[in-house]
This record gives structure tokens, C-alpha cells and sequence, in this order.
């Protein structure tokens, strides 16, 4: 693995280390680790440093669904156009193209149940593009970014051992 | 008196590792930097193979030697280092490393012969040749060489008339490994003297500097090397108790008659385990011996920094860094002022005096914090 590949695989597993530790873990200096970082932004690789959070363990009354959307392209319209005008919206927190019976799916939040289905009828079906949207709450989150939320950190190993 | 035991056993000491175990008990605030297995837990693919085959109700006994699958497994495994061992007659599954070590003790070693051990080294081997009436012959490995056993130390230490050698890289307690050109001249050396080895090779898959090599791999050493590997370190399946020892086919007869009288066979569920860890779970090995690798350089270059003298460990998951003195103090000191447990280098024998053996089996948070308080500990000396 080239050294830009290594730090992205670190980084991918925990964005949270200073430059001085992932230079120690990489064995390289802390400098090189800032021009990579630098390089991997501005080239646009590393698009943000995100904690992963559960937030049914916090107060926050977040609500959060998965939406399927289904579009009709025209000569002047593709993709790329409609998905520029979807992801304009901070509501909007994640937007792929997806293969199979639907074309976008876009992950939406909101403060209530509400909100959200409001924002989807008001914002997204009326787009002329799309002909069809169908929402999923989502009820539960099990695992998010790698990391299973049922997962807890009981190390039952002998304290030393040959 | 009843129930005495015999010599051998009554003059077999406690090990060493016992006590900072205890020690380590004591005390709800320790990091420990002590553990000699993964932080990790057996890859989730095995573990369902297992519970798979429980609920399949697999829970009879498997062929003596071990299931032909899982050995057919193991042959296509073991090619990744210059291997060539048939599942059949060449392959013997055992109850961890642990088991095929013995059984290779008792099977080769007559009373009286000398088993050369390099030290610092696994505390088991030495009380493994005793208990199979052997005599252990320590040869020493020190820091000025990386700790890597050369035909000089093992000539010097009269191991010219030794029977047997347990050679054990990727080294458990100082993470050094050999190069082929080291091993080729062991080699040598055990083809000149006419000398078995019994090479424990169970950190093979977490060598981080180069590739591993071999020593049954050297030219005429394929007919005088029993080879040991096993699961519980790279699949961190320590707990499923699964090894395996490969040689020729007289050899691993002669092993499984041992075996087969005082094993019958390996545990099955992890038999299964095994198998599904060989097919499908090279990732996750993978996975493991990348961070395995980012922390021992992190470990390496904290230990730099704090100004301990630490030797470029290349594989398992230990580093032993010099720590100037009598380790024992040192270890208990640091225990009890900073609430870090490591296992003083002597444990391991006379070799290890005057080091520690640090594992970094232990998540990136606590490391940190644990090197944080050497480097308080180093600096209040
Ligand atoms: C060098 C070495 N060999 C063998 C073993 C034992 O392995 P197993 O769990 O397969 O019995 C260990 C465990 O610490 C070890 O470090």
C-alpha cells in the first residue's frame, strides 16, 4: 500500500488521531502526514472528518428515513442535473444512484415524522424529473459506518498472559 | 505422602507470568500491555461455522489426526511460505500449538537428550523438554543482534551436541524475526550436527518487515523439521484451542500415536471454526495485522521518543524495550506507580534480563495512554 492509501485506510478507521500519532503509526513524520492530508483535501478525496453517532442514546428527537426516488430523463435532463438539485438541500444527507427498480436513493432527515414526509411532498416529489418517491423511516440503527452498534467493549482476557 | 509429585514436576517453578497476574488483579485501574493473545475476537464467519456446526449437532469426536477437510485447509494454507505437506499423511491437528509442542517432545526426545532453546523464548518449551525427560540447553540471543539466533551462539553454548532445537520466530516475548539468510545458517548448523527442530511457527501470518521464512524450507531440513502453527494468533482464536504440526509422514505417525492416546482428537467445534477461518477470513487477518502494524510503529516510536532503547521488533505482537536495570523492579514499580502491567523481560529467560515484553494487543486509546504514563514513569526515574 502506497503511504496515501495507508492513511486513508487509518483515517477511514479513526478520524480522531492527531497528525503526530498517525505519523507514529505510519512510521513516517508528522510533516509528510500533513502534506498528504492537505493533498487528500484539496485533490477532494477526504471530503470531512465525521463522528459516528447513535443517536437514539441522545435526546435528540432526530428522525431520519430512507426515500427512493424514480426519475424520467429528458434530452437536455440526466442524472447528474437532478441530483445537483436534490443535494442542494441540507436535509439531504446522503444521495446515490442506485441499480435496480428505483434510480436515486437519498437519506433524509428531520425533527419529526412530519418533517420529514413535509420535506419529501414539498421539496423533492414536485421536482418534474421525479415520478415516483417511496419513504422508509428508519426505526433502528444497528450498525452505522463500519461499526456495530451492538458491539460493547468487554475485554474478558486474562490481564497477563504468556 | 500421597499425591506427590514427581521430580521433574516439583522442581518445574511457577512461571514467572503468574505473579504480575496477580499483581495486575489487584488493581481496577490497570492497562495492561501484558496480554499474549488479540485484542480481537475470532472472525465472525468462524465463530458462526461453529455455532453452525453445533446446531448441526457435529459434537462426536473427529478422525485422530483431525478432519481431512480441515487438513486439506491447512496444506493449501501453509504454500504461502514455501510448504509442501500432504493432508493425509503429513498433517496432524492438535489441541492449540501448545499440544503439538508437547507431543513433539515426547515423541523425539529420549531421556537425557539435550533440546537446545534459544532465550529469550516462550516460557513453555523449557518445562515442555523436562517433563519429556530431556535437558533443556539455553542459548542466548541478545539486543546486539536483534535477538536472532546465529550458529556462533548455538556453537558457543555447546549445542554442536544437541538432539533437538526448538526454534520459535516470529518471537514470542520480543517480536524478532529471521531472515532467510539467518535461518539458512541455522540450517546449516542443524544439518552439520544432525540436529531436529521443532519450529513454532504459530506468528507466521504477523510478520510486518519482509516475508517469514521457514527453516523446513532450507535445503535437507525438510526431513529433520516437525513445523507448529495453530489459530489462536492470527485468527485470534485462542480460546477454540487449535494447532497444527506438519513434517514427514514417519514423523507426524509417530506424533499421532502420542496424540491418539492422549487426545483422540482436537476439539471439533473448532475444527469447523478453523476450516470457515481458512476459506473465507483472510481479511480479517489482514485487518488484524494491519493495525497490529501501526501500532507496533507507534509503540517503537513512542519508546524512541521516552529515550528506551528498543530493537526494530518485525513480527508478533510484542516489542522489548531495554529498561536499563533490573526488569522486575521496573515492572512492579511501573505497576504500582502508574497502573501499567508489562512482563519483565527475565521471565523469559536469563536472555530477557534487563527488558520488557510489551504487547500492543491492546486498542489504539489505551496504548496511548498506557506509553503516556512510561514516559511519566521513565521521566520520575
Ligand atoms: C510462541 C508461542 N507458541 C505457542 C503458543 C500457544 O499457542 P496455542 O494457543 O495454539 O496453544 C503461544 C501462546 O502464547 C506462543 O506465544
Amino acid at each position: 500500500m502506497d503511504e496515501k492509501q495507508e492513511l486513508l485506510s487509518l483515517l477511514s478507521t479513526d478520524a480522531r488521531e492527531d497528525v503526530d500519532d498517525i505519523a507514529r503509526q505510519l512510521g513516517t513524520d508528522p510533516e509528510t502526514v500533513e502534506g498528504l492530508l492537505d493533498e487528500l483535501e484539496s485533490e477532494g478525496t477526504v471530503r470531512g472528518y465525521q463522528a459516528v453517532i447513535d443517536w437514539d442514546n441522545t435526546d435528540s428527537q432526530r428522525v431520519a428515513a430512507f426515500v427512493e426516488l424514480n426519475v424520467e430523463l429528458d434530452r437536455e435532463t440526466g442524472y447528474k442535473e437532478i441530483a445537483d438539485r436534490i443535494a442542494k438541500f441540507p436535509a439531504v444527507e446522503s444521495l446515490r444512484l442506485v441499480s435496480g427498480d428505483y434510480d436515486f436513493a437519498i437519506e433524509v432527515t428531520g425533527e419529526s415524522m412530519q418533517a420529514v414526509s413535509q420535506f419529501v411532498s414539498e421539496q423533492i416529489a414536485p421536482i418534474p424529473e421525479i415520478t415516483q418517491t417511496v419513504t422508509h423511516f428508519i426505526m433502528e440503527t444497528y450498525k452505522e459506518a463500519g461499526i456495530d452498534f451492538g458491539d460493547r467493549d468487554d475485554d474478558d482476557r486474562l490481564s497477563v498472559s504468556p | 505422602m500421597t499425591l506427590q509429585p514427581n521430580d521433574r514436576v516439583a522442581d518445574t517453578p511457577e512461571s514467572g507470568i503468574r505473579k504480575f497476574f496477580e499483581l495486575a488483579e489487584e488493581r481496577d485501574d490497570v492497562i495492561s500491555l501484558g496480554v499474549g493473545e488479540p485484542d480481537f475476537s475470532a472472525p465472525w464467519a468462524a465463530r458462526t461455522a461453529a455455532i453452525h456446526s453445533l446446531e448441526a449437532g457435529k459434537t462426536s469426536y473427529t478422525a485422530n489426526r483431525g478432519k481431512l477437510e480441515l487438513r486439506r485447509e491447512i496444506a493449501d494454507h501453509v504454500e504461502q511460505w514455501g510448504h509442501q505437506y500432504d493432508p493425509d499423511s503429513e498433517i496432524l491437528v492438535t489441541t492449540g500449538a501448545s499440544e503439538a509442542v508437547d507431543l513433539a517432545l515426547r515423541t523425539f526426545v529420549d531421556p537425557g537428550d539435550r533440546v537446545a532453546v534459544h532465550q529469550p523464548t516462550y516460557i513453555s518449551y523449557k518445562p515442555g523438554v523436562r517433563f519429556a525427560g530431556g535437558e533443556p540447553l539455553p542459548v542466548p540471543t541478545g539486543a546486539d543482534n536483534d535477538f536472532v539466533l546465529t550458529p556462533e551462539a548455538l556453537r558457543e553454548a555447546g549445542a554442536a551436541d544437541a538432539d533437538a532445537l526448538i526454534l520459535c520466530y516470529p518471537n514470542n516475548p520480543t517480536g524478532a524475526v529471521m531472515d532467510a539468510e539467518e535461518i539458512a545458517a541455522v540450517a546449516e548448523f542443524c544439518v552439520d550436527n544432525e540436529i531436529d527442530v521443532i519450529a513454532d511457527e504459530i506468528y507466521a501470518a504477523l510478520t510486518y518487515d519482509g516475508e517469514h521464512t521457514s527453516i523446513a524450507t532450507m535445503p535437507n531440513m525438510r526431513e529433520r523439521t516437525v513445523v507448529i502453527n495453530g489459530f489462536s494468533k492470527a485468527y485470534a482464536m485462542t480460546g477454540l484451542r487449535l494447532g497444527y504440526a506438519m513434517g514427514p509422514p514417519d514423523a507426524i505417525e509417530a506424533m499421532n500415536r502420542v496424540h491418539q492416546y492422549t487426545m483422540l482428537s482436537a476439539p471439533t467445534t473448532a475444527q469447523y471454526a478453523a476450516i470457515e477461518a481458512l476459506r473465507s477470513c483472510e481479511e480479517s487477518v489482514d485487518e488484524m495485522a494491519t493495525a497490529f502494524n501501526r501500532r507496533r510503529r507507534f509503540v517503537l516510536s513512542r519508546f524512541e521518543e521516552m529515550g528506551l532503547d528498543c530493537f526494530t521488533a518485525k513480527g508478533a505482537f510484542y516489542a522489548f524495550p531495554a529498561c536499563g536495570g533490573d526488569d522486575e523492579a521496573f515492572a512492579e514499580n511501573l505497576l504500582e506507580q502508574e497502573g501499567v502491567a508489562v512482563v519483565p523481560g527475565s521471565v523469559f529467560g536469563p536472555g530477557g534480563a534487563g527488558h520488557l515484553r510489551i504487547s500492543y494487543a491492546t486498542g489504539m486509546r489505551e496504548l496511548k495512554t498506557a506509553m503516556n504514563r512510561i514516559e511519566v514513569f521513565v521521566g520520575d526515574r
